[in-house]
């Protein structure tokens, strides 16, 4: 039972970064072609607020304030009863709450598998093609030393 | 006698409409747009989302065209837009271990896990203007090389093996992490607030002063152990949610400085540390950034405090350009009464030191004359 909540928080955390690291525009599009409902109580925002960044000092020690960064939340509760979180870096409200929408309905298991296939694996290819495409240009530049033979034979 | 004045509201309202149209320009030249801000003046956009210590790339583009590029000036309408957002939280600290690395090389190490890849840099160009540009011609997709992901360990945990280098830097363990946003500075100061100043600190300043160790101002012997450029994840924990909630992305810039160290009463013969870590693509504010955590850890290390790298209480005063700039610039705005007090007091101090000489040189005459 623990071990099937864990899975599931885990899964739902996936599907909320997936929704983080998305451009809003991608959200709105995929939504209307999905033609998931975009009705629902808000209960908190959409707002915008700020985060503290934090690093650690030499990588791996204490941690430190880097600095801000704008972020955008919002909650939302469907008829259903689920209730639905945002919170996403940036400014853009309509993604925070339909985010936060995409959240609840994939609480809700009538729900999750239209919102897993038509929203998020989309959006997952999407980022994940554009992650690849980033790490094979960034590999183009990397460094391939030879060494220069001296002498004969 | 004080007299208050007012005036000047109709100059004021009418600079600032004409600030508006010089910065707007010839009209018939098409309006700059915020996304060609974040395309094309990228690391102008990281240098103020680092000074102004914000990480929004639309809102720094759109505080670099109101403020015709002035770029401290830029950062300071972002350091003021912050003030207006409340505050949801902070993050847990980012993991540079597994950035998406977009660049990263090592300066001690040839074949370090992960390679060395050299990214978008303008390290081996020439330097030369490219009439090209001018032009607007069609620019080509960069080459890709396929092959598995590998992974980048930081080159800190490579020397690590070997006792050589000291650790990450650590910090007690009750010890919660100090924000210059919410306390006021106080010296000295521990590490992870000074470390806070330096990463919004002016660009300029710390290359100055990074510059002068190297010229021999608390020389510490620096190699870039690595700089490395790319997204990190943020997450963030809320009470409405039983797991770190995950932010996006963001970039950052990081180095590690190693410096040799020849030992001292407090610490043996060994590499030690310096690190920088900034929002955007800026390694030479990372570097700079390393240098100045190095020598401003002089005192820790039982170094002689000589140079002024390494006074922490100069340093990191003069480190922010928002309230250099503001200090300083604040003396164009009127002094009258200040001047006046002044000017009446020179007036005086003038008419005794005239009289002081007149009087001596009477008295010369006199003693010549008897």
């Amino acid at each position: 039972m623990r071990g099937r909540e864990a899975r599931e928080q885990a899964e739902r955390k996936a599907v909320m970064a997936t929704l983080a690291q998305s451009a809003g525009d991608d959200i709105v599009r995929l939504w209307g072609e999905a033609g998931l409902p975009s009705e629902a109580e808000l209960l908190r925002g959409p707002e915008t607020g700020l985060v503290t960044v934090r690093g650690r000092i030499g990588g791996g020690g204490a941690p430190f304030n880097v600095g801000e960064a704008t972020v955008t939340r919002a909650t939302v509760r469907l008829a259903s009863g689920q209730v639905g979180h945002c919170y996403a870096l940036g400014r853009d409200k309509q993604k925070a709450k339909l985010a936060a929408i995409a959240d609840a309905l994939w609480q809700d298991p009538t729900r999750r598998n239209e919102v897993e296939t038509k929203l998020i694996a989309p959006l997952q290819a999407a980022l994940a093609s554009a992650r690849e495409r980033r790490r094979a240009e960034t590999a183009a530049t990397k460094v391939d030393f030879f060494t220069m033979v001296r002498g004969e034979n | 006698m004080y007299v208050a004045v007012k005036g000047g509201e109709a100059a004021i309202r009418n600079a600032h409409k004409l600030l508006a149209d010089r910065r707007r320009g010839d009209r018939s030249v098409p309006a700059l747009r915020l996304d060609q801000i974040v395309e094309q003046l990228a690391l102008g956009v990281d240098r103020v989302m680092s000074e102004g210590s914000l990480y929004d790339r639309e809102l720094a583009a759109l505080a670099i065209v109101q403020a015709r590029g002035d770029m401290i000036e830029a950062i300071f309408l972002v350091r003021a837009y912050r003030t207006t957002l409340p505050r949801f939280g902070y993050t847990r600290a980012i993991d540079t271990g597994t950035m998406l690395v977009e660049r990263r090389v090592s300066a001690t190490y040839k074949d370090l896990p992960g390679g060395q890849l050299l990214g978008p840099t303008f390290d081996y160009t020439h330097r030369l203007l490219d009439p090209e540009l001018a032009a607007g011609g069609d620019v080509a997709e960069p080459e890709q090389r396929a092959g598995e992901a590998e992974a980048m360990p930081r080159v800190s945990a490579i020397l690590a093996r070997e006792g050589l280098i000291e650790p990450d830097g650590d910090m007690p363990e009750d010890h919660v992490p100090g924000d210059i946003t919410r306390e006021p500075l106080e010296f000295p100061m521990a590490r992870d607030i000074r470390l806070q100043a330096l990463s919004r600190g002016d660009e300029g300043f710390l290359l100055a002063l990074g510059y002068s160790t190297q010229r021999g101002y608390a020389r510490n012997h620096p190699f870039v152990g690595e700089v490395r450029i790319g997204e990190v994840e943020l997450e963030l924990d809320v009470p409405e949610l039983p797991f770190a909630v995950p932010l996006g992305s963001i970039r950052v810039t990081e180095c590690q400085m190693v410096n040799q160290f020849k030992g001292s009463a407090k610490a043996p013969p060994q590499f030690t540390r310096g690190y920088g870590l900034v929002f955007g693509q800026s390694e030479r504010k990372a570097m700079a950034m390393a240098l100045c955590d190095r020598a401003l850890r002089a005192s820790e290390l039982g170094e002689d405090v000589i140079a002024a790298a390494q006074d922490e209480e100069f340093v990191i005063s003069h480190s922010d350009n928002v309230q250099a700039t503001g200090f300083v610039e604040h003396l164009k705005l009127p002094h009258y009464v200040d001047f006046q007090a002044e000017l009446d007091l020179v007036r005086r101090m003038r008419a005794e030191h005239d009289a002081r000489e007149n009087a001596g040189k009477g008295e010369e005459k006199r003693q010549a004359a008897e």
